[in-house]
């Protein structure tokens, strides 16, 4: 991937700022996701909670079903590969479509390499559970990035707390003297130069998403207020009582974020949420934030 | 640099900020050096000059658009002398056709395709010389853009590349398909600013910013 091509893909993932990119098993719920104001949808086969739920080798969905959902809506789309799968990537990348998420919901093709994102011209999004997570992820080639959360529970507080540890490192790094930057970037993982570079920045050079447990339009509006620019929603629209309606509800709440009045007039007679998940309940071995490093 | 115009009534350009491309405009603004804010409720119209509707996702744009009944401020606003500038999804949302689609402000008569070029892999940046706003050439960035395939008679094209116009005008409106707010280039936000009164010194940093970076943006986007 050239220069150009890897700005324009940074720059396609700051054109979705602001909204919500919504998990979609079929056409039908595209559609639903794009009447709903969604900036972008991720076709998949199962969404995140069913995953956890079923069990086994989780991968690449077929891509018949993705290309009926890019034909059905003008929004772009994404998919998933999993992480390290290449040959998944180059499938998704053939078929055209709009981004790809090296996604952790997937089950790893490979527990050492994450995919050489920069041998492809089409963008990559990665999840990240700090900054040395998002930053060699960036130095791989990824164009946009997302917290991991705890994907498929309803529950946000996975989602928070790699928001906030994204947050401190980037203070920490922000206000220490350049001559510290070498071994906080040994001691956390980091790439020096894209060290420095958020240092000056003060935040990533690339557009950071929430994702993994949103599940309400509080819970879009509290990610928002945390710093990110956007929110992926995965099972908490079409796992919910009344999807159409909850995904409207959380549009909105992503955009007025900060306007307390407009997040409740959003939050009020939605139905239920998905049904949540403790954390600590979860085997650890079913942990999916672990997955890539 | 320009004169900054803070304090005058309609001096202000404001750019809508419900999802999209805002951070990146209002860099522009401040580079320009003109009167700018961020526009997300009916109050922020009341002294614009002009108003800046970005790059996005228009069905995006357009449902946030009505479900807080913004879209009839906006137009209140346009009818009492507001000019507005839609870049790529602004634009969409200007047309009075759109292929496929019922139009959201209608206020340029001109057709519009969502998505014309393909997908994200289509995407693309060349160059081109606009003499109305600039007397070298600029760069043109195409994000996902559309095509405006057809534009009535009261509608000026600025620019037209192959079978698709980039940019045109009415007395009220722009609309650019192309993105110069992930550009270096200032030439079509001074082209806008005057279009909407405002007086700028003629600099010609005014055209195209050599100190504008990739990452100018995230001066405006920072972390919490």
């Amino acid at each position: 991937m050239d220069t150009k091509r890897y700005e324009l893909n940074v720059q396609l993932a700051q054109m979705l700022k602001g909204g919500v990119i919504m998990d979609v098993t079929n056409v039908d719920q595209a559609k639903i996701a794009e009447e709903a104001g969604a900036v972008a949808v991720m076709a998949l086969e199962r969404v995140p909670a069913d995953i956890r739920k079923d069990g086994g080798v989780a991968r690449m969905s077929d891509p018949s079903m993705i290309a009926a959902i890019k034909k059905s809506v003008t929004i772009p789309v994404m998919a998933k590969a999993r992480i390290g799968h290449f040959v998944e990537a180059q499938i998704l990348e053939a078929l055209r479509i709009d981004y790809i998420d090296e996604s952790e919901v997937l089950t790893p093709a490979d527990e050492e390499c994450h995919i050489d994102k920069t041998k492809f011209s089409i963008p990559f999004v990665c999840g990240a559970r700090n900054l040395g997570e998002a930053l060699r992820r960036i130095a791989e080639g990824a164009a946009m990035i997302r917290t991991k959360g705890e994907a498929g529970t309803g529950n946000v507080v996975e989602a928070v707390r790699h928001m906030r540890t994204m947050n401190r490192e980037i203070r920490q790094l922000a206000q220490m003297p350049v001559e510290e930057v070498t071994g906080f970037a040994k001691n956390n993982g980091l790439p020096y130069e894209l060290a420095l570079k958020v240092k000056e920045l003060g935040r990533l050079p690339v557009v950071n998403f929430a994702a993994g447990g949103i599940a309400t339009p509080a819970d879009a509006a509290l990610m928002m207020q945390l710093g990110c620019d956007g929110v992926f929603v995965g099972s908490g629209i079409f796992k919910s009582a009344d999807p159409a309606l909850r995904a409207r509800a959380i549009v909105k709440a992503t955009a007025y974020f900060n306007d307390p009045q407009k997040v409740l007039e959003a939050s009020m007679n939605l139905g239920e949420a998905m049904p949540g998940l403790e954390i600590s309940q979860i085997p650890p071995e079913q942990i999916l934030a672990g997955r890539g490093w | 640099m320009s004169l900054r115009l803070v304090g005058n009534k309609h001096s202000v350009i404001g750019v809508l900020d419900l999802q999209g491309g805002v951070h990146e405009h209002l860099e522009h603004l401040e580079r320009l050096g003109v009167a700018y804010k961020r526009v997300k409720q009916a109050d922020d119209f009341t002294d614009l000059a002009g108003l800046i509707i970005p790059g996005g996702e228009s069905s995006c744009l357009s449902r946030l658009l009505n479900i807080f009944e913004i879209k009839n401020v906006l137009l209140e606003a346009h009818r009492r002398g507001m000019k507005i500038w839609g870049t790529c999804a602004g634009a969409i949302l200007l047309a009075m056709n759109v292929v496929d689609e019922a139009p959201c402000l209608g206020l340029i008569n001109i057709t519009i395709e969502r998505n014309g070029f393909g997908s994200q892999l289509d995407s693309f940046v060349s160059e081109a010389l606009i003499p109305a706003v600039s007397p070298e050439s600029i760069p043109l960035t195409f994000i996902r853009a559309p095509k405006i395939i057809d534009a009535g008679a009261d509608v000026n094209v600025l620019l037209k590349i192959d079978d698709y116009i980039a940019a045109a005008e009415n007395e009220s409106i722009l609309v650019t398909v192309f993105h110069p707010e992930l550009t270096g280039c200032l030439a079509l936000h001074r082209y806008f600013a005057l279009k909407c009164g405002l007086k700028l010194a003629d600099d010609s940093r005014n055209y195209i910013d050599p100190l504008w970076k990739i990452s100018s943006w995230t001066k405006y986007a920072g972390i919490a």
